[in-house]
């Protein structure tokens, strides 16, 4: 039986007009519209009006990468993902 | 920790290669795939990531036992993204492995045989709800310690993706605790639940930051290569110091006689776990062991057909599409 | 003025009933379905797919929580999302069977997916333009991401279908085990009548027509032959005369709701 693994992608984003693509990340899949979907799954947890480039890993020839580091929001209506949603008191300290 | 007992590779480098490889890290620069490192270095990251990684997905088990149990509609979408989070984690550390010159799949292999570990918190069961609390409070309140210095480490795609983490799982550790406060402060049976909770996970939880190696060799390497930033020990110190007021808030006791706070330390005395239930854990005979592994070499054989059905689709298109032009 | 500062829902009292009902209708399909999606939580067959689950299932019990907030006000006896979903047995519950089915494997849960995702995407769509206002906001926000899943679910169908003689074969039993489930959708009852007549629900036969031209296409995409079978044979769960599946179901969801009465969490 066959093993091939899904090829390795790079996901890059542009969350919002008139800012370029950045790279967040990569991920697996098939091919590169299920690449797409994926990295809206896990890189965009859905938000919407952002644009989406996949690229596969393979056809990238890298001089030296990138120093800075990616951070995407979660998307904004999953008010529970963020720290300010529960409420901790004073008392309890930095947490 | 996620990453627990990582023993340092050797290197049979050229020495001047190393010197200049150490001046690098020395002066703070980040190392990135592709450029020059030590034979010993890249070994060592791989086990540490893939730890790591095999960590999150594997610790995606014991909290999603209580989603479809969850007591609110509310709890339940909180825990399900905290535990999505994790599968997350998993693959930006995943990502961050493969740039070391490993596949994901090898690495899901070497989890699957057993050749590599995860963390032995993982192997304890989670019984009551208020285990959802302990977990985040206690458990990721222990990762966090890690995994904020990390976000210093050398090699750039694990530091990057420690960024990521660090900002998304900013969350967690308060989900656990408003479950801790919710359960110290309701009912008599929750107070108890809540108890209980902490009684069995203070002690694994501890475990965490694995055995002292101030005296290690392996450690020594590591801190100097900055893929270690603290000791263990001081690891756990800090962990302490900052958890035990926090349990008293919730008017909880910390289950160790021992406890005290030392004035000339600034810090709290505190009783050290049992070592040999941890060498235990890591040689297979936890409470969970068989559970945790036969659940995930479970999803990736049954999923076999349906990465191979969508892998086939994926060349069919590929040669219609060439066909076509 | 309901808690929420929103207008209190207008409607006659005499449908308030009829209106209740409905709205557990749809409320409770997303929450059951919700529940049996995030039981793939941590088993998915990819980290991708895993991931992807878990939004669905984030969804769905986001879309629940609104229609069943809504159902407790317009029944007016002060319960909550909450209540309704952990303080009801199986007979009030008001989810079609399609959905609670146990998940089988991820072809079973997608194919299902993929039927209900087909329905609910033109149900929302025509009430997302419902004279109700607070029924279309609802529908409004839950159609996004209806869109999104129905695209994903179908795109799935396809390569599976039309992937490995296996994958090819298990797809095609997942259709043919759900099939006969898919037609209570469509089977229309007093209540279904009522709220189309007030105007605030469309014509479940309007809502067949489109989801058949949809369902065919994408079966016929995916190399998959439609049943030969009835797709009504299962029906009643509209009703709350349910599988047996869905007891266990709740005996899991509703433990600690039961088990320790009146506690906060």
């Amino acid at each position: 039986m066959s093993k091939k693994e899904w090829p390795l992608w790079e996901i890059f984003i542009r969350g919002q007009h008139g800012l370029n693509h950045r790279h967040v990340g990569s991920l697996h899949a098939p091919d590169a519209e299920m690449a797409i979907n994926n990295a809206r799954d896990v890189y965009t947890r859905r938000k919407e009006g952002v644009s989406i480039w996949v690229v596969p890993s393979s056809a990238i020839t890298a001089s030296s990468p990138s120093e800075k580091g990616p951070l995407f929001d979660p998307a904004e209506d999953k008010v529970y993902r963020h720290p300010t949603f529960y409420d901790i008191p004073d008392e309890v300290g930095h947490m | 920790m996620y990453a627990q007992m990582i023993k340092s590779e050797s290197s049979n480098d050229d020495p001047q290669a190393l010197a200049e490889f150490q001046a690098r890290i020395d002066r703070g620069e980040r190392i990135e795939p592709k450029e020059w490192m030590p034979e010993g270095y890249r070994k060592t990251l791989i086990r540490q990531i893939g730890q790591h990684a095999h960590s999150e997905i594997v610790g995606q088990l014991p909290e999603g036992n209580w989603i479809t149990r969850a007591p609110t509609l509310e709890r339940k979408q909180i825990l399900l993204a905290k535990v999505q989070d994790e599968a997350g984690h998993g693959l930006y550390l995943y990502s961050a492995c493969e740039t070391l010159g490993v596949t994901r799949d090898e690495l899901f292999e070497k989890l699957h045989s057993g050749a590599m570990k995860y963390s032995s918190i993982f192997n304890y069961p989670t019984l009551t709800w208020a285990d959802m609390g302990a977990i985040g409070w206690l458990v990721d309140g222990a990762a966090i310690m890690n995994q904020v210095p990390l976000q210093r480490t050398s090699y750039g795609p694990y530091a990057r993706a420690m960024v990521r983490i660090c900002k998304e799982e900013s969350f967690h550790q308060r989900q656990g605790y408003s479950i801790m406060m919710k359960m110290a402060q309701g009912t008599p049976a929750q107070k108890e639940m809540a108890q209980d909770a902490l009684n069995r996970f203070w002690y694994p939880s501890l475990m965490m930051f694995g055995p002292s190696d101030a005296e290690s060799v392996h450690s020594t390497q590591n801190m100097a290569w900055k893929i270690k930033i603290n000791t263990n020990d001081e690891l756990r110190q800090r962990f302490v110091n900052e958890t035990v007021p926090q349990a008293e808030y919730l008017g909880l006791t910390v289950p160790d006689e021992h406890l005290r706070w030392n004035d000339d330390k600034q810090g709290y005395d505190f009783s050290e776990p049992d070592w040999d239930e941890f060498f235990e854990v890591l040689k297979g005979n936890g409470p969970c062991n068989e559970e945790r592994l036969g659940a995930r070499r479970k999803a990736w054989d049954d999923g076999q057909w349906f990465r191979e059905g969508l892998s086939a689709y994926a060349d069919k298109q590929a040669t219609r599409r060439t066909a076509a032009e | 003025m309901a808690l929420d500062g929103r207008d209190p829902v207008k409607i006659d009292d005499a449908l308030r009933p009829a209106m209740f009902d409905w709205l557990c209708r749809l409320g409770d399909n997303a929450l059951i379905l919700g529940h049996r999606t995030s039981e793939w939580c941590g088993h998915g067959p990819a980290l991708e797919e895993d991931i992807a689950l878990a939004n669905t299932a984030l969804d769905l019990i986001g879309h629940c929580q609104m229609w069943l907030g809504l159902a407790a006000e317009v029944e007016g006896q002060g319960r909550t999302a909450d209540q309704l979903a952990y303080l009801r047995d199986a007979m009030a519950f008001r989810n079609v069977k399609l959905v609670e089915l146990p998940n089988g494997d991820i072809g079973q849960t997608i194919m299902r997916e993929f039927l209900f995702d087909a329905f609910h995407f033109e149900l929302l769509t025509e009430l997302s333009t419902s004279p109700n206002t607070r029924v279309a906001e609802i529908a409004a926000k839950a159609l996004k991401e209806v869109a999104y899943q129905l695209d994903r679910a179908s795109d799935l169908v396809v390569r599976l279908g039309d992937g490995t003689e296996e994958s090819h074969a298990r797809m095609q039993a997942a259709l043919d085990h759900l099939w006969p489930y898919t037609g209570e959708m469509f089977t229309a009852d007093a209540v279904d009548t009522a709220m189309t007549e007030a105007g605030i629900a469309p014509d479940l036969s309007d809502l067949q027509t489109r989801w058949t031209a949809t369902v065919k296409d994408i079966l016929d995409e995916a190399t998959l032959t439609l049943p030969e079978r009835r797709f009504d044979v299962h029906t009643g769960g509209k009703q709350g005369r349910h599988t047996e599946h869905l007891g266990y179901l709740l005996a899991e969801m509703q433990f600690l709701q039961r088990a320790y009465p009146g506690a906060e969490w």
